[in-house]
Parts: C-alpha cells; structure tokens; sequence
C-alpha cells in the first residue's frame, strides 16, 4: 500500500529543469502560485495551460508521474467543479434537465478552476520531482537567510525540514513493518465496523510513537558526537550556483506573468 | 497443516515504474510437522516469501497453499483471519510491535483477536511467561520498562499465544547476546519436538540451520535453488559458494581436520557433538591399526 505512493518522490535526471539551481526553482514555483490568479478568461488559460506543457517537456518527466501527483486532488477538482456547475446562474443556459439547469458561465468557471488545480499540482509535483530534498532545503536556507537578521532560525527550520524529509521514508517503512506485524497477530485494519477500526489503529500508533522517538534519539546523539552544534560558522559542502539558464527561466515567468496581464479581461 | 508454493512470483510496486521483483517462480513445499530452514544471504527474498505464508502478501502469480485454504494471484482472498490465526509470525525484531499497557495484555492481544474469551487468553499468558524464560511478575509490568531481550520473549509469547499450528520464524535471535540466543532457539526446538510444531526458520546462520532444521531450502535471488536435508547440503562447499553462502562452522573445521589426517570421516557431522564424537571413532580406529 505505501509503496505505491509516488507524490512527492524526486527522480533523478539531467533536464533543463533538473540541472536549475534550487532557489531559482523555489523562487519560480511561489512566482507561479501567483500568476495562477492571473488567467480569467479563455485565451490567458490556454496560454497558462501551454506554458505548464511546455515546462513539464523541459523537465522529461513521464507524465505518469504527474498524473499520479493529481490523486490526493482528484476528489477536491471534482467536487469545486460539481459546485461550480450547479450555483452558478450567470450567462445562457446550455442544458436543462428539468430539475436542474446548466449555466455556461458554471461551465466556464467549473472547467477554470479545475484547470488553475490542475497546473498548480503539475508545476509543484515538478519541483520535487526533479529537486533531491536536500537541495530544496538548501536552496529554502539560502532564500531565507535575510530573515536571520529577525532572528529567525532559519538554519534550525531547514535542518528540521530536511531530517522530516528524510525520515518519511522510514516511518512509512515502519509503519508497513508495524501493521504486518499485528495483521499477523489477528488485528484487522480493513474491516469491521468503524469503532472497530479506530481501535485497530491503537497498536499501529504506540510502537510507531516508540520507535520514532527512538530514532529522534538516537539521532540527536550520533550529531552531538559529530561535532554539530547549530548553523554558526557552518561551511558547506554543496555549493548552489547561479547560472545563465537560471535568470533566463525566471524572465520566462516574468514575460509569461506580463502576456497573461495584457491579455485578461 | 501443509503450505505449499507453486510458481510463485512477488513483484514490490507492481504496475509502477519502480516495480522490482523479490521473487520468481518460486516452488516450495513444507510438509506438517517438519522443521524447515530457509537460507540465503541479505536480498534473496526471504523475509518477502514468509509474508506469504500467512497471506500477508499476495503473489503476483502463482498460487500458494496454507492447508485447505488456497490464496491466488489476482483472486480476491477473502477471510484470511483464520489462516493468520494458524500461521503465527515471529518478525525480525519482534519486540517493535509492543503496544500494550501491560505485558499480560500484550500477549492476550493475539488470542483475542481471534475470539478466545479473556480468561483463556489470560491462562495462555501465565503459562506462556514462563515458557519462554521470564518470571510472572513482570506480567504486570509494562513491556516499555523491560530490556531488549525481555521484550523479545514477550513478543514471542504473544505470538505463541494464538497457538498456532505453524510458526514461522524471521531472524528470531539477531542482536541477542550468544545465552539468549541459544535459549531462544532451544524454546522452538523443544515446542517442535514436544508438540509438533510445523517450524519455518528464516535465517543467516548456517549454524542454527545445521543444528534444528530436518529440511533446507535455499533461496538466491529471488529463486528457491535447492531443497535437501542439511547433511547431503552442507556436504557441498562449491554448490553452497555459487549461492554466496558457505557451511556452517563444525563442516568447515570437519573439512580441514580431514585435510590433515589425510582421511574422510564416516559423514558429515552438522554440529559439535556429533564431530567430537566421530573424531573420538576416528582416532580409536586409527590407534587399532597401529
């Protein structure tokens, strides 16, 4: 069962978008976020919707992977689309089924949201698709590192963040370790009535909580015994570098960001 | 109760681009009542092919036999808490799946689940505490206070509690110290021997192959490549090589004490006992030559 969960798994490669330096990716995606809100009309969509081919192109993911990123959401499209379908009054209507009539300006705007979902999981299902958790973070502490001067810890969130990265592999691991392990004991997680099932989740949880304070530990010590004592004075091993193609992504987004301004109603 | 496989093929995220295949085609019987040994080292499929003999997992081809139940690939299983209740586990590091209150309430957790009345389970506990080597006050205790090894025992008697007819055991001794191990691994043979226990051993150590098992089954990657009685086994160094793996410890010093007296003795002897006393043969008959 978790291992079929692919959203949110890096696949190495040697794209365009693979080999661009993680902040640019970052700064990018949030730019994205944006821009999103910009598209109201059909045109500005369909601009958007290119450009988002045109960048999963650029990155050679199997859109297999991008399709499977969509799962979690499927269920959120539909259901903004339904309602969208079925409130909205405005504009001809196109279909009347006696009980309910189909508006085209719900139509229009069912299929809009759903297409703003639908880049927005693409774009982002990109991002850590073809960036290693580890340069993502890297690239989140660099981003941040003005905000020292506030006193946030910045280099304490990007340490918490990547160890959480890194350890969902292994809790889900234990976690698959753990329900064996009592399936085989005779507890059943799949069936039964509701009550039933919560109380099946008891002996999942404890020995998952165990192990992984365990784990949190264990871990605290091994870094002590490095030598680690927090971000000051700390030199890096892997040097994020700015590059041509990383500008030139961002101008991209910016001349995409202006044809969309001129172009919306 | 006979488990049986035939053709068995497991494939981890099947229908994936990370799909990988842990086992192909495997064919493997066990008869009621024997003690079997699965060998092979890290990666040959061993810890995935136990999974199925309680139906944990699924083959992605191939059927698999646990007594009159048969669970095939691609078929619906349905109800397989019964055959969990006859196929009992002992996982790799048991002692992880500790959750409850109390160790009493551990251990009845097994039986419970299928459907023995609280007292009966409560009895099997008392009488289980004991059987694996812990005193009966620490049935109260909670299992978070023991250490490593007594969480160990605990767990194994919450598996033991289900009675089951078959128990399969994954690693059941690693990272024990060298007493407990032997402990544990006698507590198997005695309930094998004593009430008939179908044995399933999953293992690295040749030695404990050697000692317990009355048949070896030898997996390398992902394929089951032999199957034989652990004396015709062992006695095959170049075979046990092409599958990375090499005779238990009393084979080997067996092998180079031939080598020396320039002389094979009557059989190979599997554990130390038997080697002692086939050299004491040995060198009686070499003095009555003299």
């Amino acid at each position: 069962m978790m291992e079929k969960m692919i959203f949110g798994r890096y696949i190495p490669g040697n794209s365009f978008v693979h080999q661009l330096d993680p902040r640019s990716k970052l700064i990018f995606v949030f730019a994205f976020i944006i821009i999103v809100f910009l598209a109201n009309n059909i045109v500005t969509y369909a601009i958007l919707l290119a450009f988002t081919l045109f960048v999963i192109l650029m990155s050679r993911i199997r859109l297999y992977f991008l399709v499977n990123g969509l799962k979690p959401v499927i269920f959120l499209m539909a259901f903004t689309f339904i309602l969208h379908i079925l409130m909205n009054k405005e504009g001809a209507v196109l279909l009347d089924l006696g009980f309910m009539k189909i508006h085209e300006e719900g139509l229009k705007q069912g299929i809009f949201i759903s297409m703003r979902f639908l880049v927005l999981v693409f774009i982002t299902s990109i991002l850590t698709l073809t960036t290693s958790p580890i340069s993502i973070t890297d690239g989140l502490e660099t981003l941040l590192n003005p905000l020292k001067k506030i006193k946030l810890p910045v280099h304490e969130l990007a340490l918490m963040m990547s160890i959480s990265l890194r350890f969902i592999p292994t809790l889900m691991d234990e976690t698959d370790k753990i329900m064996k392990a009592q399936m085989a004991r005779g507890s059943d997680l799949s069936a039964g009535p509701l009550k039933d099932r919560l109380k099946a989740v008891v002996p999942l949880l404890v020995p998952l909580f165990v192990s992984a304070f365990k784990r949190a530990e264990d871990l605290a010590t091994a870094m002590e015994v490095r030598g680690y004592r927090g971000g000051e004075g700390r030199t890096r091993y892997r040097q994020l570098k700015w590059d041509i193609k990383d500008t030139m992504s961002l101008v991209l987004l910016l001349a995409v960001a202006a044809t969309l301004w001129l172009l919306r109603n | 109760m006979d488990i049986k496989l035939q053709q068995v093929s497991y494939a981890y995220s099947k229908g994936t681009p990370f799909e990988k295949y842990a086992l192909h085609d495997v064919e493997l019987s066990i008869a009621s009542g024997t003690y079997e040994a699965i060998i092979g080292h890290t990666g040959s499929g061993k810890s995935t092919i136990l999974q199925h003999f309680n139906g944990l997992l699924k083959p992605s081809s191939g059927t698999v036999h646990i007594g009159d139940r048969v669970v095939e690939a691609g078929k619906k299983a349905k109800e397989l808490k019964p055959i969990r209740q006859k196929v009992g586990i002992v996982f790799q590091f048991p002692e992880h799946q500790l959750f409850e209150e109390t160790v009493l309430k551990d251990i009845m957790f097994g039986p419970m689940n299928f459907g023995v009345s609280e007292k009966d389970a409560e009895k099997r506990a008392r009488e289980l505490i004991t059987l694996v080597g812990l005193p009966d006050n620490i049935l109260e205790k909670s299992p978070f206070d023991l250490s490593g090894g007594q969480m160990r025992r605990v767990a194994i008697a919450g598996v033991l509690a289900m009675e089951p007819e078959v128990i399969v055991l994954d690693e059941p001794t690693a990272g024990l110290d060298p007493r407990g191990q032997k402990e544990i691994m006698d507590l198997f043979y005695t309930l094998h021997k004593e009430k008939g226990l179908t044995t399933i051993l999953v293992t690295h150590s040749m030695e404990d192959a050697a000692r317990y098992a009355d048949r070896i089954a030898i997996m390398h990657e992902g394929k089951c490549v032999l199957t034989g009685e652990p004396r015709a086994l062992f006695a095959d160094s170049a075979t046990l090589a092409k599958y990375r793996l090499e005779p238990p410890r009393v084979v080997r010093f067996q092998h180079k004490v031939e080598q020396m007296i320039g002389k094979k003795l009557s059989k190979v002897c599997l554990i130390e006992e038997e080697l002692a006393e086939e050299l004491g043969q040995a060198i009686r008959e070499g003095r009555a030559e003299q």
